[in-house]
């Protein structure tokens, strides 16, 4: 089948859970014989990273003698299509107005392309994305979340293609109760216009039927799963020196829930006071979250990162001895995939997509600090309990692959094409 | 004369608490109590009192040909003096019928003859005093927690005066010989050694209600009709299963107490065929042969070994870090505290740390009161902790002594 994806991305700029699931579902679909055309925002900065040498100017793949096998066979049924844009997958309102006016500072030129909010950058940018149905031919559309969605209904409007609206996360998940009422209004009417939806989790499926009035007979649940890459061998056994260390990944965001992570820091440092915690990443929370570390008088076995990606991420999961993700919300979650392949165990929120699939991980609810700190103790003090948890995880992952999840998603396609709406020419 | 040997094992789990790490040197009660009592309670009405009521029905109609026996856990005994004397009562009542007989086991459910040879013996002389007490019987039979069984365990059995001692009938031990027979284990000169049928007991057990099942809808007249082939003089077939089956795992509904209410006259139908207890089976039939078994066998799982409550790292490590406590525990000459320790000391606290079947999610999961072995590992040890912690502080009684001690010298 022949895709149009409006997608997040590609290796190795990523900045998140969604460009990762999206690179790791498209490489699997390619190698299922799909061919998919990846349209992707692209902001002047990132036009000299390095994937972007993958692509000719005409947005063909050239050839790289670097490159291994996979990545080769994928790129030959993969065109990349960047489109200028400022937009990433995290962005908000406030942070778009930041990243603009900094942008129009340095590129005074093209920046004057950009919209001058986010809404109006993201239907600006679903303008440019949506017309490319008029050259491409393709058999459906595929979109991920909501800055995605003008796009992928003006592509839908254009070409009478299906849509399938691939939900990662909503902006209940981002935001708790304080919705920006207009991204809820965008996910809605892609939601509501979109032929299938796919939801990360049953978690997320619930929602999209109670808080959008979707019939749940639209939504399908598709896991995620992680890709496995060489690299991760270099760091395996590299885990020194007698401290333990336990770690948080994420954005240091509400969703993700580092307040928590903080207060069972404390409450195992009283306990058990040789113990490291580390907070990597960055977000509108950081500085809260270092004012009380202070506070709780933590601050020398308490270490912030900032952002890390790349092999960094590697690195850091490599030298620890736990996992904690406390996430508030959390449609679906993969980082704890990525913990489990470096054999380091996982203690995840109940709230989160991915414990409806990991069996061998320790789960709490987010709230539950004293819990968290006490499972945390039993990690740190029980070796054999650690052993146990990532012997069994192991086998675990090995079950949880992007093929499987590629299989499903391309029965979804099948469906979506058989009932296809009229294309409604002429009127855009 | 063929014989049918029925025997049902009672026994409830004690149900420990959520014992978070923070309780630890703070909270010294360990047992879910409300809910230990709620699933007992459940139990007794779904199960032990119309089963019980059943069977005291059908051995006086039968006049004594019909013979049952039981095996009641001390934990189970436990629960039963506490919250319900009446079941306890009912099972009273069957004894007196003088066709019941009540086996011996380990007192606490447990693994105790993997780890220390003298609380294995405690715990079943214990159990011994208490049938006697309760029943007026003394223990001829011996039957070990979940049916684990191996020649030393043989030897010890026999003893400690025990003519009869139970175990599956996997062909592991068997090899290609018949389950329906007397056997002498190896290594000893009395004990008698009976095999449960497995087909036959999970043809009940296990497989009554389901429709999947070529056999379903079985019937007591079809049953009887597969134990009647089996017609050699000196057989017999032993039936063994959970209490529970009746009414509890298989429910009413399922039709299981008619099947059971018919199944004495279906069995007798046959003149050659009669009932007996398994100390009765052990007199009557001489050994056919003998079964060497070096190694443990059980009647769990596929593999009918011990792996379901010692087969990881974690269930070894809870196990070996309890037995260690073992001098420290009869240091205290508290009755207390010795019952704790045993307590702790149930096998399902064990089972529930298995991960052999935890990612298929089937019958451990069905039993599991924990999310995980992992969550059933941590609340085990953190009690574990507390409960070694206190065995290390003084008690007042000590206290007081050493004060006066002192005061004494000076």
């Amino acid at each position: 089948m022949r895709i149009l994806m409006f997608g997040w991305e590609f290796p190795p700029r990523m900045s998140g859970g969604l460009g990762t699931a999206c690179y790791g579902m498209t490489a699997a679909l390619a190698g299922l014989g799909h061919r998919i055309t990846f349209v992707l925002p692209q902001d002047g900065e990132a036009g000299a990273a390095p994937f972007l040498d993958l692509v000719s100017a005409s947005g063909v793949p050239v050839s790289d003698n670097d490159r291994d096998d996979g990545m080769e066979a994928l790129l030959r049924r993969l065109t990349l299509r960047p489109l200028p844009s400022l937009l990433h997958p995290y962005l908000d309102p406030g942070h778009y107005h930041a990243l603009y006016l900094s942008e129009r500072r340095r590129f005074s030129e093209t920046a004057r392309v950009y919209g001058p909010d986010l809404i109006a950058e993201v239907i600006r940018y679903g303008q440019a994305g949506g017309v490319l149905a008029r050259t491409l031919s393709f058999d459906v559309i595929h979109a991920h979340d909501w800055m995605t969605v003008p796009a992928a209904l003006l592509a839908r409007r254009i070409s009478g293609r299906p849509l399938v609206l691939h939900i990662h996360s909503l902006e209940y998940d981002r935001s708790g109760e304080k919705v920006n009422e207009e991204i809820r209004a965008i996910e809605r009417e892609g939601m509501e216009k979109a032929d299938r939806i796919i939801a990360v989790s049953h978690r997320t499926k619930r929602m999209i039927a109670e808080r959008y009035a979707i019939p749940p007979e639209k939504i399908s649940v598709v896991y995620n799963a992680v890709t496995r890459t060489e690299a991760q061998r270099a760091y395996r056994t590299e885990r020194p020196g007698e401290r333990k260390m336990v770690l948080f990944l994420g954005r240091i965001t509400f969703q993700k829930g580092p307040d928590y992570f903080v207060e069972a820091a404390a409450q195992v440092l009283h306990v058990l006071p040789d113990v490291t915690f580390v907070m990597a990443g960055a977000g509108d929370m950081m500085g809260r979250m270092i004012e009380r570390v202070g506070e709780l008088g933590i601050g020398d076995r308490f270490h912030f990162t900032g952002f890390l990606q790349g092999e960094e991420i590697e690195r850091i999961f490599s030298l620890s001895d736990l996992y904690v993700m406390p996430s508030v919300s959390e449609p679906f979650g993969i980082s704890p995939l990525e913990a489990m392949m470096y054999d380091v165990p996982v203690i995840l929120s109940r709230q989160s997509g991915v414990s409806e699939i990991l069996k061998h991980a320790l789960k709490v609810n987010f709230w539950d600090v004293r819990e968290m700190a006490s499972k945390i103790i039993a990690v740190l003090k029980h070796p054999v309990l650690a052993g146990a948890m990532a012997e069994k995880a192991r086998e675990e992952l090995r079950k949880i692959r992007w093929e499987k999840a590629a299989e499903r998603i391309a029965a979804i396609y099948r469906e979506a094409v058989s009932g296809a709406p009229e294309p409604e020419r002429g009127q855009i | 004369m063929p014989s049918v040997c029925l025997y049902f094992q009672v026994h409830q789990p004690c149900r420990l608490r959520r014992y978070s790490f923070f309780d630890v040197g703070h909270l010294h009660d360990y047992e879910d109590d409300a809910e230990n009592r709620r699933i007992l309670d459940r139990v007794a009405e779904k199960c032990y009192l119309p089963a019980g009521a059943l069977l005291l029905q059908l051995i006086e109609e039968y006049g004594g040909a019909f013979r049952v026996a039981f095996s009641l856990s001390g934990v189970v005994l436990n629960q039963l003096e506490r919250y319900r004397p009446d079941v306890l009562e009912g099972f009273q009542r069957l004894s007196a019928t003088g066709c019941v007989e009540f086996l011996n086991e380990t007192d606490g459910h447990s693994l105790a003859f993997l780890s220390s040879p003298r609380e294995f013996r405690e715990q079943v002389l214990r159990h011994r005093e208490r049938i006697r007490s309760l029943f007026g019987q003394e223990g001829r039979t011996f039957r070990h927690t979940e049916l684990i069984y191996s020649n030393a365990l043989a030897a010890a059995v026999e003893k400690m005066g025990y003519r009869a001692i139970l175990a599956e009938g996997t062909e592991k031990i068997l090899g290609r010989r018949s389950p329906n027979l007397v056997y002498r284990p190896t290594g000893c000169k009395k004990l008698k050694l009976l095999l449960r049928n497995y087909r036959l007991s999970d043809d009940v057990a296990f497989r009554f209600s389901d429709r999947n099942w070529a056999e379903y809808p079985l019937t007591a007249a079809k049953y009887a009709h597969w134990l009647h082939r089996i017609r050699r003089e000196e057989a017999v077939v032993n039936l063994f299963m959970d209490y529970e089956t009746l009414g509890e795992h298989q429910w009413r509904e399922t039709g299981i107490f008619d099947f059971l209410k018919a199944l004495p006259g279906e069995i007798l139908r046959h003149p050659d065929f009669c009932f007996r207890t398994p100390a009765e089976a052990a007199e009557a039939h001489e050994a056919a042969g003998e079964i060497d078994c070096p190694g443990f066998i059980s009647w769990a799982d596929e593999e009918r070994d011990t792996t379901a409550w010692l087969g990881n790292a974690m269930q070894q490590d809870a196990a070996r870090k309890l037995y260690h406590l073992e001098t420290a525990v009869r240091r205290r000459k508290d009755e207390g505290v010795v019952r704790t320790w045993r307590m702790l000391q149930t096998s399902d606290h064990f089972y529930y740390m298995c991960t052999k079947w935890f990612s298929d999610g089937d019958v451990h999961r069905y039993f599991n009161p924990y999310e995980s072995p992992y969550e059933a590992y941590i609340n085990y040890m953190n009690i574990l902790d507390d409960f070694s912690q206190s065995l290390k502080k003084t008690s007042k009684g000590e206290k007081r002594w050493q004060r006066r001690a002192i005061a004494c010298l000076r």
